[in-house]
């Protein structure tokens, strides 16, 4: 069985989403993931650091951490930051639900992450933090006994 | 001579790149009568999605337009930022008596926007030609 893990620590600077999903994306990659099941993940990671950004920690800079982890053809990924929390996770995860409609933010994002990935976990606590665990199972992965 | 593109005279034909060095994205701009066509290149998240409707925006209103098609063909990534400026955008057309399509969404980039339930205000076509010549 395949067992892997790594951490990313990044400053809440908008111009590295695309840097966290691609290194997320390029450590998937050894689980032989299809196109569709790489641009899953790219694309949850990408909604989760966004989030972190600019619900966390509202643009100021603080740090966001992304880690992974490969049991068999698992994987997981948590996304987290020490920014504000969210007061109310039951609203913040409905659809087109957004606290910054001013930014043009389409309050899809968590909506996107459950769709495209297989487990969805939301922790957070008001001038704590947020935390984001997802699940990626890989069907394309023999598991090996 | 409907087919042919009417280019403004002050370079309305250039290419905007998203500010920053890896260059995420680039829209170049062209016209049609009242029509502004934006061709989308590169992965368009949060941090791309900032500049770039501030450059649509800017000449969509300088030039007196009305409406806007967003061509996607060359767009590699979108998430949940895209289906916010295109609805940024679709609410200034509307406001403004015009239309707004999107073409050549690829599957992915299409099932986003079918999540959202987008098409059922936005006008999505496969392609350039499927918009009708007199929005």
């Amino acid at each position: 069985m395949i067992q892997n893990s790594m951490r990313l620590e990044f400053p809440s600077k908008s111009q590295n989403e695309s840097f966290a999903r691609i290194v997320v994306a390029s450590f998937a990659a050894q689980l032989d993931p299809t196109i569709e099941e790489l641009s899953d993940v790219k694309t949850a990671v990408s909604e989760a650091v966004t989030n972190a950004i600019i619900h966390g920690y509202e643009n100021k800079i603080g740090t966001v951490i992304v880690e992974c982890k490969i049991e068999g053809n698992r994987l997981e990924i948590i996304v987290e930051d020490k920014g504000v929390g969210i007061q109310d996770i039951n609203k913040a995860m409905e659809p087109f639900y957004t606290s910054k409609p001013e930014l043009e933010r389409s309050g899809m994002g968590f909506t996107v992450m459950e769709t495209f990935m297989d487990e969805l976990e939301l922790f957070s606590e008001v001038g704590k933090g947020t935390k984001v665990k997802m699940v990626k199972v890989f069907k394309s992965v023999k598991v090996e006994e | 001579m409907k087919e042919k593109l009417y280019y403004l005279e002050n370079n309305i034909n250039k290419d905007f790149d998203c500010i920053g060095e890896e260059m995420l994205l680039r829209i170049s701009l062209d016209t049609r009568d009242k029509t502004l066509i934006v061709n989308f290149n590169g992965e368009l998240d949060h941090h791309s999605a900032e500049e770039i409707r501030k450059e649509i925006d800017k000449i969509y209103f300088d030039k007196g337009l009305k409406n806007i098609v967003l061509d996607l063909k060359k767009l590699n990534f979108m998430d949940s930022s895209g289906i916010g400026l295109i609805m940024g955008r679709y609410k200034n057309v509307s406001d403004n008596g015009g239309k707004l399509f999107v073409v050549n969404a690829s599957s992915r980039v299409d099932k986003i926007l079918r999540m959202s339930g987008i098409q059922k205000i936005v006008q999505i076509c496969e392609s350039l030609e499927d918009i009708p010549d007199n929005i």
